[in-house]
């Protein structure tokens, strides 16, 4: 069938599967969204490019699809870049469909033309530039395909306008199926089962642990290996770590679930990987967030390192044994392996294990001051109401500082894909246009996006796509005056020289501003208006609705370990010292 | 510059750069790609010769990199991990045959009454004389890379007016 490279490019995303498009039109890729008007295919009218990208970023972490995006050249590709940064060091899929000026123009300086593949190099787990517009349906392949195989990880396809340009004679060319033969990628060879030598010798470190600790990462969420992890953890009946990228993975209600490590993880996590024999770590990557100062991380443990990508294994931390493989496939083999090597019945007696960590749980459990009357909410409190007056199954998502922190502290996940956040590059503003990805992957789950004030004011004007595309999201908003995480910093380590973090409580107005935008909005300012507040937004399902949250600026996320301290040092909460 | 006396320390130990053989796709951007890679992983790269295979459709990257700063684990590693490498070995000096190309001008004037010396050394290290005037000579060697370090030492007391190296190429010896 004849056809224009336009036409192609949307069927081509057609084909792949594509439900929905984030994006925003501009000159270069405006004659792909001629085309767009007649497909199946939903586009949603984002505001700013960034907030494209961080709404697919949101839906593929939700639905396990990868998330589509498309803009125009130039300021439309650069804008894009945080979150494909963002994207890469969380290895979401997303394939990012940039136009470009014609083929002959690129290299002269030509109106919003900038070199698109060689800024996005850096930030991409691969790029393309499609020079012919036969090209496009099998590029569009690879492209999803690189996307979602392997470790997953953000795509970008940048495309002159001449190809798809039904007035230019470049743009013809004649369609075809877009299958997995015709790809032509061969230096990509995903990783898939692990090896069975390796995972035999994995069993019998585990077989013979006193204090192991299950370490587990993203890569379980990407590798869709929940089932397979909780098998695992109940067989050998060991402790498990959910980090920031895992939350979710492990239910939270489970027994052998001690929550999240690393900086600002709870006291018993930090502490029993500290003090494990062996680290079963499973798609995970020994972040200096989870170790702290490497040199005095689990001094005592032996490492089982899982990864489907080869270089995470011994880039941190040398492992003693190394399974490079799909996760759920090699947690699926080591229940074998396990099994095979007298399973449950052959694991050491590790009562006095167990009850080193129920007595770390006991004496230093999460704890918050309530407010006193008159003073403003605390976040802590805050957020245990909204997560006992929503759901069981409420997809959260987050920006990033103390608000994410307690979110993740104060939550509890049982499910997976329930928890959504900026883990690896920290991006600010990641919550509301995540939480909207969201909401338009899962309509039928509630999605409350828990956000800061720095965050909110550098992402906000999406919630005028929410409002615009009726995507009926749910932001709790708080609102500290501050930077609250660097006014923290600042506070502990910088001697309370507060420079540059004060944001104040009433510029912006945020509830003038929601409503502004076409949302509801309420502020609240007392304990004893946060369950009616939630219970309002809850009721609300025809528009976003914002909750501002005026929360006390002193407030501090404890425990913490300091930067470039070992974990040993973790600091606990005031009234736990 | 100054007679004879052999420059010190220049010359590295054999063991610490280790040649790393890549075949890519014969695209545009791949050099690039490899290059980003190495700049944004802090790897140093000693050497570098890029040309195309027999086979049109890949080209060789030949490289040395510097193990002393650099994990050669994780420079294989995170370079098998770009779409547009296809393979990946890694010789160790003892396993492969490596040869460099170098061009050099050498003053002949201010050797004075050595000029006869200088063709001495061009037939002891079976270089070639690819053109020569009235004051210079200029010459070429293809040998071990080591090998055109000495050669290099020996011009010095020439003196050198201009020099060029490609950069090794390598490809496993074979008896390994």
């Amino acid at each position: 069938m004849e056809m224009n490279g336009g036409q192609a490019l949307v069927k081509a995303l057609e084909r792949e599967g594509t439900e929905v498009v984030f994006g925003l039109p501009g000159g270069a890729i405006l004659p792909v969204y001629d085309p767009i008007i007649e497909s199946p295919v939903r586009h949603i009218l984002v505001r700013h490019e960034q907030g494209a990208g961080h709404m697919a970023e949101g839906y593929a972490h939700a639905t396990g699809r990868p998330g589509v995006v498309m803009i125009t050249s130039g300021p439309g590709a650069t804008n894009v870049v945080t979150a494909l940064c963002d994207a890469y060091m969380d290895s979401v899929p997303v394939v990012c469909i940039t136009g470009q000026v014609p083929y002959a123009a690129i290299g002269t300086d030509a109106f919003q033309e900038c070199d698109t593949t060689g800024i996005t190099m850096a930030v991409t787990k691969h790029n393309f530039l499609v020079t012919e517009a036969q090209d496009i349906p099998r590029i569009i392949h690879e492209a999803f395909h690189i996307a979602t195989t392997g470790r997953p990880g953000p795509v970008l396809v940048d495309i002159p306008k001449d190809i798809v340009d039904p007035r230019n004679p470049r743009s013809a060319m004649t369609w075809y199926e877009p299958t997995d033969d015709i790809m032509e990628l061969p230096g990509y060879r995903p990783a898939t089962a692990g090896d069975p030598e390796l995972v035999r010798a994995a069993a019998e470190l585990i077989c013979k642990a006193e204090r192991p600790v299950l370490y587990a990462g993203g890569g379980i969420l990407k590798a869709r290996a929940a089932a397979e992890l909780l098998a695992l953890a109940e067989l050998i009946d060991v402790p498990v770590v959910t980090t920031l990228m895992a939350r979710g993975c492990f239910p939270d209600s489970h027994e052998l679930c001690l929550g999240m490590p690393g900086m600002h993880g709870n006291y018993t996590a930090v502490t029993a990987m500290q003090r494990s024999d062996l680290l079963i770590a499973l798609g995970a990557r020994f972040d200096d967030r989870v170790t702290g100062r490497l040199d005095g991380f689990a001094p005592d443990a032996k490492v089982i390192h899982v990864d489907i990508d080869a270089a995470e294994l011994g880039k941190v931390r040398v492992p003693d044994v190394a399974i490079r493989g799909d996760c759920k496939l090699v947690i699926a083999e080591l229940v074998e392996a396990v099994r095979a090597c007298g399973g449950a019945e052959a694991q050491p007696d590790r009562r006095a294990w167990r009850s080193m960590i129920s007595g770390w749980q006991e004496r230093y459990p999460l704890v918050y001051e309530q407010s006193e009357p008159g003073e403003l909410l605390k976040p802590q409190y805050v957020l245990e109401v909204l997560r006992d007056s929503t759901p069981d199954d409420t997809i959260v998502t987050s920006g990033v500082g103390q608000h994410q922190m307690w979110a993740s502290q104060y939550w509890r996940f049982d499910h997976p894909y329930t928890w959504i956040n900026s883990g690896g590059l920290g991006t600010m503003g990641f919550s509301v246009p995540a939480a909207i990805g969201a909401k338009v992957g899962m309509p039928d789950r509630m999605v409350w996006a828990v956000d800061g004030d720095g965050c909110f004011q550098m992402t906000a004007q999406e919630l005028v796509t929410a409002s615009m595309e009726r995507i009926p999201i749910k932001v709790a908003l708080f609102n500290n005056a501050y930077l609250g995480m660097v006014r923290q910093w600042q506070e502990m380590f910088y001697e309370e020289r507060y420079s540059e973090v004060y944001l104040s409580y009433e510029i912006p107005d945020y509830v003038k501003w929601a409503e502004a935008m076409g949302c509801v909005a309420l502020r609240v300012e007392s304990p004893e208006e946060v369950a009616p507040a939630i219970a309002k937004a809850n009721e609300i399902d025809d528009r976003p609705v914002v909750l501002e949250f005026r929360s006390s600026a002193g407030e501090n996320v404890f425990p913490m370990v300091p930067a470039g301290q070992s974990n040993s040092d973790i600091v606990v909460d005031p009234s736990q010292r | 510059m100054t007679a004879a006396a052999p420059a010190a320390g220049h010359a590295a130990p054999a063991d610490r750069f280790h040649t790393i053989v890549t075949t890519v796709e014969n695209k545009p951007g791949v050099l690039a790609r490899v290059a980003s890679l190495f700049a944004r992983r802090g790897f140093n790269i000693e050497s570098l010769a890029v040309a195309p295979t027999a086979d049109e459709r890949f080209s060789r990257i030949t490289f040395t990199v510097d193990v002393a700063s650099s994990s050669l684990e994780q420079v294989v590693k995170q370079l098998d991990k770009l779409i547009n490498v296809v393979e990946i070995s890694e010789l160790s000096p003892a396993e492969s045959v490596e040869r460099e190309l170098m061009l050099v001008t050498v003053a002949v004037d201010a050797a004075g009454g050595r000029r006869h010396g200088l063709l001495e050394l061009i037939d002891d290290f079976r270089a070639y004389v690819l053109d020569e005037d009235q004051s210079q000579m200029m010459l070429s060697l293809a040998a071990r890379p080591a090998r055109l370090d000495e050669f290099e030492e020996r011009l010095r007391a020439f003196g050198i007016v201009q020099l060029q190296r490609t950069g090794r190429v390598a490809l496993p010896s074979l008896g390994s």
